[in-house]
Formats: C-alpha cells, sequence, structure tokens
C-alpha cells in the first residue's frame, strides 16, 4: 500500500518535470542565460506554494497520515561552507548536464538514454564525496 | 482541460503541483530529496564498507526509491501519453545562441540531440560533457546537504539560511559554467 503511495507520488512528480519543461536541458540553458522567466517562474511559484503550506503545516500542528505523528521539517545543520562549496560544484554540474537529480530520472523514463550515464557518473560523485567527506571543509 | 493539461504547462501550473509533490511527501511523513536515491544506491551496492556516509540500513529509504521509479515512469507516461508536442519553446535569443553554437535542434527538440541521443554514447565531447556534469551534481549535491529539491525547493520554502546559501551557490556554479565553459565545449 505504502509503496504504491510513493510511487503515485514519483509519477505525479516525473509528468510534472517533463510537462513544464524542467527536464529539458535547453530550459536549464536558458535560466543560466536570463532569457526567459520559465524556470524561475516554476521555481517561484512552487516556493510561494510550498512555503503556504509548510507555515499551515505548522500552524494548524498537521499530522503525517501514514504514521500519524506531527510533521516535522528537520533543520539543516549550521554553517555555510559546505552549502556554499557543494552548491557551487553542484551549480557547475547542473549546467553541464541540465539535469539535476530528479529530471534525470525523468529524462530516463522519457528514453532520452544518455542520461543513464549521467546516472551513473553522480551515483559515483556521491560515492567520491562519501570517501573524501572528512579531509573536505564543512 | 485535457487541451490545457496536453500542452507544455505554464510555470505557475508546474510549480503548484511541484509544491503538492512537496505537502504529499511531508503528508506522508517524509520529505522531500531526490539527490538521497543516489546515497542509497551507493549504500545498495555496498558503500558501507568504504565510507561512513553509506552506513546506513538503504531498506529504511526503499520508500523514496519508490518515488524516483515513479518519475521514471512519470517521464515515460509524459512523454508517450501525454505530451502532443515535445519542442520546447525556448526565447528565440538563447535558440540563435544555441545554433550559432552548432547545436541546431534548439527550440525543435525537447533535449540537444548531441547530448541525449544514440550518438551521444560515441561522441567523445558529449560523453564527456555528460560524465562531467553528472559527477559534480553527484558530489556537489551530497556536500551541499540536498539538491534543487531538497534545497531550492523545500528548504527554501521552510526559510532555512543553508537552503539559500546552497542555492546562491547554485547559481555562481551554474552561471559560470553557462557563460565560460560551455562555450568552450561546443
Amino acid at each position: 500500500m505504502k509503496t504504491v503511495v510513493f510511487f503515485s507520488i514519483g509519477v505525479l512528480f516525473g509528468i510534472t518535470l517533463y510537462m513544464s519543461e524542467v527536464s529539458s536541458w535547453f530550459r536549464i540553458y536558458e535560466m543560466f542565460q536570463f532569457d526567459s522567466f520559465h524556470m524561475y517562474g516554476v521555481i517561484g511559484s512552487a516556493l510561494f506554494f510550498g512555503s503556504l503550506i509548510i507555515f499551515f503545516i505548522k500552524k494548524l500542528k498537521i499530522k503525517s497520515i501514514l504514521e500519524g505523528t506531527p510533521i516535522t521539517i528537520a533543520e539543516k545543520e549550521k554553517g555555510w561552507k559546505r552549502y556554499l562549496l557543494g552548491g557551487v560544484i553542484f551549480g557547475c554540474g547542473w549546467a553541464l548536464s541540465g539535469a539535476c537529480p530528479g529530471p534525470m530520472f525523468s529524462l530516463l523514463g522519457a528514453g532520452f538514454f544518455p542520461i543513464i550515464i549521467v546516472i551513473i557518473s553522480a551515483t559515483f560523485g556521491t560515492f567520491i564525496y562519501g570517501l573524501v567527506q572528512s579531509k573536505l571543509p564543512h | 482541460m485535457i487541451e490545457f493539461l496536453t500542452q507544455p504547462w505554464p510555470w505557475y501550473f508546474g510549480g503548484a503541483v511541484i509544491s503538492i509533490v512537496l505537502f504529499l511527501l511531508l503528508w506522508t511523513g517524509k520529505n522531500f530529496g531526490m539527490s538521497s536515491n543516489l546515497r542509497t544506491l551507493c549504500s545498495m551496492m555496498g558503500g558501507g564498507k568504504k565510507a561512513s556516509l553509506f552506513q546506513f540500513d538503504w531498506r529504511t529509504q526503499q520508500w523514496n526509491l519508490m518515488v524516483a521509479l515513479g518519475v521514471i515512469v512519470g517521464g515515460f507516461v509524459a512523454s508517450n501519453y501525454i505530451a502532443n508536442d515535445s519542442a520546447v519553446a525556448i526565447s528565440q535569443k538563447t535558440i540563435d545562441q544555441l545554433v550559432a553554437m552548432g547545436i541546431e535542434d534548439a527550440g525543435k527538440s525537447f533535449a540537444p540531440k548531441m547530448l541525449f541521443s544514440h550518438s551521444a554514447f560515441t561522441d567523445f565531447n558529449s560523453l564527456m560533457i555528460l560524465v562531467m556534469g553528472g559527477f559534480l551534481v553527484g558530489f556537489g549535491a551530497r556536500y551541499a546537504g540536498g539538491c534543487t529539491s531538497g534545497h531550492a525547493i523545500s528548504g527554501l520554502s521552510n526559510l532555512q539560511l543553508p537552503s539559500l546559501i546552497a542555492v546562491v551557490g547554485f547559481f555562481i556554479g551554474g552561471l559560470f559554467v553557462n557563460h565560460f565553459i560551455l562555450p568552450l565545449l561546443f
């Protein structure tokens, strides 16, 4: 049952990433050229509704439907180095491949098979980060 | 309605549905973070023997792998059964620029053939862009503790300063590569 729920949420997300063209390399390129409002609109409106949703979840103390416990959103640890440095590295990759982790999976389903190279190397990149994690500033 | 849904979705509709996805994941007691799946994959493949980052029971993350599987199926459904045209209507300025760089299907296809058609498997330049891009996304997402879904959408929606710093980083890196590196690669 739970499996079906999460799978269905994923299907909705995958359809959205394709239909709103967030999965398109062209849209990411255009975003970094500031040539269109589209991507800023998608992220901005997701943020607008998302912050309202989180405000009301906290205000109304909404409980999770599967576990019955209050919904909590984990705070990120303090600091800035890992966020800035990791963010810059991520951004470089985003501009090259035109795909962040969600769209990677959506593109695979849509039949753009070279994306499998991106998914494998992203998994490898995650692995290498795990190896050198303790040597990096955080 | 059908007409609306089969056209490329306008930004406000796409953004609204993404916020519904965020709500559904919070409502089910989980969180919105796609790059965590890459960490889970490392753990599944025995990465825990090499690094503590992967020492956790990956079965506790099965729900997120199901989300990712759903995203794959969602991409399949959207491209085959919903979208009636795959061309992405990017701005004319971007089209002109990309065509000048040799990406001739700009404005005509969903993703550049040079990177996302089968010919990419045997083209050194394309392979290099895909391998480097993927590596940096995977490395950077885990270093920053999240990707676009975890930081730009759920973190910023929760008004978290670390997420704002990460998103500023995304743009510093993205603008640098887009303006100074991509022109050298094509």
